[in-house]
C-alpha cells in the first residue's frame, strides 16, 4: 500500500531525508519513530504529494506521490500536527467543507460524520463553535475530518497527544479497528507505549536516515539482544544450576528465590529448563519473559546510532 | 467546466461566510457602505452649492463622478486586508495544511482563495456607489452620463482585481502576516498613485483616457493572476518558515546566475552572452516590432501637435552644429559620458517599471524614445528638410545605441515574462534574483559597451559628419 525507495528531500543546503525504504502492506500499522527534526514530517509531507522528493520515488495506495499527486492526496487521511480548524465554524459546517474538497456526496458523508462524532464522542457538541472547542476535542474532530473520506491509508501525527486517557483510549480502538478493516496507517509518535501497543512493524528515523525498520519483536532482540526469563521460587535455591545446560540458556542473574536466565530459542529450551527445575524439587511459582519495553530498545538505537555518527 | 470551478466555489463561500462572521471586516464594510456614501452626498451638496456662488459650475460637474470613484474606492481597501492574509495567515493559523491535504488542484484553491478576497470587497464598494448615487438622486443632483457611469464601475472592478490579484500573490509567497503587511507597500504606493492619476485625469475631464487606466490595469491584473498562479508552490508555502532576509544565499544565486556557468571571461562573452541573445530571439523581434511602432506613432504626432519650424532656425542648424563640434572636442569624454549617462539611466528606468509591472512598462523608455525619433523625422520632413539629412543626424550612433535598447527592453521583457510563466521549481524570489542576474550580465556584457560605443559617435562623430552633409 504504500512503498518508498531510496526517497531523499532536500532544502537548499539541509538534507531532510536521505535516501529511506519503506513498505507498508494494506492492514498493517507503522510507527515511525524518531526524535524531533529527524524528517518523520518531512517523509509524511512527501508521501501526501505536499513536497516533491529530491530522489527516489514513492507510491501510496497505488498512485506516484509525483506524477498522481492528486489521486494520492484523494486516497490519504492526514491529521497533521495543528490540526487546522477555523474557529468560527462549528463541526457539522468543517466536516461538510472537507466532504464537499474530497467530493463525497451528502448522504454517504453524513451517515459517516454522525458515526465518527459519534464514536468519538462529539455528537453532542457537533453545533458549536470550533473555537470553543478543547485541545482534545479538536484533535478529535481533525482526526474525523482525516478519517471523512474513508481513505485506505491515514497518516497521523501523534493522534493522541492532547487526549485525556479515555478518549485516547477511544481513538486507540478506532485505529485498531481500521486495522482490520484493512487501512494502511503510519503512526508518528513519541508515545511509545502507544506505538507498541499498536503497531505491526516500526521504522525509526534519525537524521533523515531509516536506521531500523522491522517487527517490534525483531528490533528489540537486535539491539536489547536475546529473551530473558525470569523464574520465581516458593523456597530459596541458592545453589541450583541445570545439569546440563539446555542448549543456548545462560544465567544472567539471581536472588535467594529467583533466576534469570538468557534464553537464545525459548521454543526449545525453556520446556526443557523447566522440567529440570521442577525435576530438581524446585517449587516454581511463576517463570516469565523479563520485559523489553519498546522504549528501551529505541533509546538503545538511537544512542548507538549517535555512538557511530560520533566514530 | 463548472464541476472543475465547483471545489473552488466551496473554498470561496467558506471564506466569505468566516469573513461575514469576522466583526473587525463586518464593521468597515458597514460604515463604508452605508455611512461613507452620505457623507460624499453631503460633501457633494457643500461644494456644488459653494462653487455655484461663484460660477464655477464646471468644478461642481466634475467632482460628482470623482466622489463616485473615491466611494467605490475605500470599500476596495478592505479587499487588501483581506488577500494579504489569505495564504500566510491561514499558515500561520495551520489551517493551511489539511486544505493543502485535499485534492485540490492549485489553481483551484489559488482562485477560490482570489474569488473569497474580491467578491466582499468589490460588493461592498458597488453597494456604496449604489447609496451614493440614490443620494445624488433624493438631493436633485444631476448623475453623471451613463456610460461614465460604466466606465468608474468598471476602473472600480478592475482596481479592486489588480489589488487582490497582486495581495494574493504576496500572501502566498510571504512568510509572515506581519512579512506579508510590509511587503503590500508594494500595491499600496502604485494603486495610491493610480488613484491620484486618475483624479486628476476626472477633474481635466478627459475620461477616455481613463479606458487606457482600465487597459493597463487589465492587463497587470492578467499578468499578477498568472505569476501567481505560477509561483504557487504548496511546497513553499509550508516550507518557508523564517523571515530573515538570506542575503548570502540572494548572493551566490545572483553571482552563479550572473556567470552563466561560463569558466573565464573568454567563455562568458564568447558562449553566455551569445546563448542569452538566442533566448531573446522572441522578445527581440517584439521589441523591434514595438521600436517601428514608436516611430510610426511618433509621426504620426506630428499633426496633432506640430512645432513650429522656420526657415531660419533651420539655416541656423549648420551654424549650431559647428558650435557643437567646436565644444565636443574629439578626445573630450565629458560630453561621452554625459550621453552615456543619459542612455544607462533611461535603461535602468525601464528595467525597474519592467520589473515592477512584470516586464509591461520595461518597453516605455524605447517606445517613448523612437516615438521622439519619429517625432523630429516627420517635424524635419514637413519642414522641407529632405529624409537623408535625419538619417545622418541619427544613423552613425543610432547603428548601435537602438540595438541596445532593443536588447535591454526585451531583457526586461523576458524577465517579465519568466515571472509569470509556471514553474514548480523556484520561488518568485529565485526568479526575480536570477532575472536581475540576467538583466546585469546582458547590460554589462551587451548593453553598456553598445552605449559607450554609441556615445563616442554621437559626441565625436555624428555632430561632424551631420556638419559635413548639411555644409
Amino acid at each position: 500500500m504504500i512503498v518508498v525507495e531510496d526517497l531523499a528531500k532536500k532544502f537548499d543546503d539541509f538534507t531532510a531525508v536521505q535516501g529511506i525504504n519503506l513498505n507498508v502492506a494494506p492492514g498493517q500499522i507503522l510507527a515511525l519513530l524518531g526524535p524531533n527534526g529527524a524528517g518523520k514530517t518531512t517523509t509524511v509531507r512527501m508521501l501526501t504529494s505536499i513536497l516533491r522528493p529530491t530522489r527516489g520515488r514513492a507510491s501510496v495506495a497505488g498512485y506516484d506521490v509525483v506524477t498522481q499527486a492528486r489521486q494520492v492526496r484523494a486516497s490519504v487521511g492526514v491529521l497533521t500536527e495543528h490540526h487546522g480548524l477555523y474557529n468560527r465554524m462549528n463541526a457539522a459546517e468543517y466536516l461538510d467543507f472537507y466532504r464537499q474538497l474530497y467530493g463525497v456526496d451528502r448522504q454517504t458523508a453524513n451517515l459517516r460524520i454522525n458515526e465518527l462524532l459519534e464514536r468519538f464522542g462529539l455528537a453532542s457538541a457537533a453545533k458549536k463553535r470550533l473555537g470553543e472547542y478543547s485541545k482534545g476535542m479538536r484533535q478529535k474532530l481533525a482526526l474525523v475530518r482525516a478519517m471523512l473520506h474513508n481513505p485506505p491509508v491515514l497518516l497521523l501525527d501523534e493522534p493522541t497527544s492532547a487526549m485525556d486517557p479515555e478518549s485516547a483510549r477511544v481513538v486507540r480502538d478506532a485505529i485498531l479497528g481500521l486495522r482490520s478493516q484493512d487501512v494502511t496507517i503510519v503512526l508518528c509518535t513519541h508515545n511509545l507505549v502507544e506505538a507498541e501497543e499498536l503497531a505491526d512493524i516500526v521504522a525509526i528515523i534519525r537524521r533523515g536516515s531509516i536506521i531500523y525498520d522491522g517487527s517490534i519483536n525483531g528490533l528489540k532482540r537486535t539491539l536489547l539482544g536475546p529473551l530473558e526469563f525470569e523464574a520465581r521460587l516458593a523456597a530459596a535455591a541458592a545453589d541450583w544450576q541445570p545439569d546440563p545446560w539446555p542448549q543456548g540458556v545462560t544465567l544472567s542473574g539471581r536472588g535467594e528465590d529467583w533466576m534469570r536466565f538468557i534464553v537464545e530459542s525459548p521454543q526449545e529450551a525453556n520446556p526443557t529448563l523447566l522440567n529440570q527445575m521442577t525435576a530438581s524439587g524446585l517449587k516454581v511459582v511463576s517463570f516469565q519473559e523479563v520485559t523489553h519495553s519498546l522504549e528501551m530498545a529505541y533509546l538503545e538505537a538511537v544512542s548507538r546510532y549517535a555512538g557511530e555518527m560520533d566514530v | 467546466m463548472i464541476e472543475t470551478i465547483r471545489p473552488a466555489l466551496v473554498i470561496t463561500v467558506r471564506e466569505i461566510r468566516d469573513q461575514f462572521r469576522d466583526w473587525r471586516v463586518i464593521f468597515p464594510v458597514l460604515g463604508l457602505t452605508l455611512f461613507f456614501p452620505f457623507l460624499m452626498n453631503f460633501t457633494a451638496q457643500q461644494i456644488l452649492d459653494f462653487v455655484h456662488q461663484y460660477g464655477a459650475n464646471i468644478i461642481g460637474e466634475r467632482m460628482i463622478p470623482f466622489l463616485l470613484m473615491i466611494v467605490g474606492f475605500f470599500p476596495i481597501s478592505v479587499s487588501l486586508v483581506i488577500a494579504l492574509e489569505t495564504f500566510v495567515g491561514e499558515k500561520e493559523r495551520g489551517s493551511i495544511e489539511p486544505l493543502l491535504n485535499t485534492p485540490l488542484e492549485d489553481w483551484q484553491l489559488y482562485l477560490g482563495k482570489l474569488l473569497a478576497a474580491t467578491v466582499p470587497p468589490l460588493a461592498s464598494s458597488y453597494l456604496g456607489m449604489m447609496v451614493y448615487l440614490s443620494g445624488l438622486v433624493r438631493d436633485g443632483i444631476p448623475l453623471p452620463s451613463l456610460d461614465l457611469l460604466f466606465l468608474i464601475f468598471l476602473l472600480t472592478s478592475v482596481q479592486a482585481l489588480m489589488m487582490v490579484a497582486g495581495a494574493v500573490v504576496v500572501s502566498a509567497q510571504a512568510t509572515s502576516v506581519r512579512s506579508a503587511n510590509l511587503l503590500a507597500s508594494f500595491i499600496v504606493i502604485p494603486s495610491a498613485l493610480l488613484i491620484q492619476g486618475e483624479s486628476v485625469v476626472m477633474f481635466w475631464g478627459n475620461y477616455d483616457t481613463l479606458w487606457w487606466a482600465v487597459f493597463g490595469l487589465v492587463v497587470l491584473t492578467v499578468l499578477l493572476t498568472r505569476v501567481g498562479v505560477a509561483h504557487f508552490q504548496r511546497e513553499e508555502l509550508l516550507g518557508r518558515e523564517i523571515d530573515v532576509l538570506n542575503l548570502r544565499w540572494a548572493l551566490r544565486l545572483f553571482g552563479t546566475t550572473f556567470i552563466g556557468g561560463a569558466k573565464n571571461v573568454r567563455e562568458w562573452f564568447g558562449a553566455v552572452l551569445p546563448r542569452d541573445l538566442r533566448k531573446m530571439a522572441w522578445p527581440i523581434a517584439a521589441m523591434l516590432v514595438l521600436a517601428l511602432a514608436g516611430v510610426l506613432l511618433g509621426a504620426a504626432q506630428v499633426d496633432r501637435f506640430r512645432l513650429p519650424v522656420d526657415k531660419t532656425s533651420l539655416l541656423g542648424f549648420s551654424g549650431g552644429l559647428e558650435t557643437l563640434t567646436n565644444r565636443w572636442q574629439i578626445g573630450d569624454f565629458l560630453p561621452v559620458l554625459a550621453i552615456f549617462w543619459q542612455n544607462a539611466r533611461a535603461m535602468l528606468l525601464g528595467m525597474v517599471m519592467g520589473f515592477l509591472s512584470l516586464g509591461v512598462l520595461g518597453s516605455i523608455p524605447l517606445l517613448m524614445t523612437m516615438g521622439i525619433v519619429g517625432y523630429l523625422m516627420q517635424l524635419l520632413a514637413v519642414n522641407g528638410v529632405p529624409a537623408w539629412v535625419s538619417l545622418v543626424l541619427l544613423l552613425p550612433h543610432g547603428f548601435l545605441e537602438i540595438p541596445a535598447m532593443v536588447i535591454a527592453s526585451a531583457c526586461v521583457l523576458r524577465a517579465g515574462a519568466l515571472m509569470s510563466t509556471p514553474n514548480l521549481n523556484k520561488t518568485v524570489g529565485e526568479v526575480w534574483i536570477e532575472s536581475i542576474a540576467e538583466w546585469c550580465r546582458i547590460m554589462l556584457g551587451l548593453v553598456l559597451p553598445l552605449l559607450l560605443a554609441a556615445a563616442i559617435i554621437e559626441a565625436w562623430i555624428t555632430p561632424r559628419i551631420a556638419l559635413f552633409f548639411v555644409k
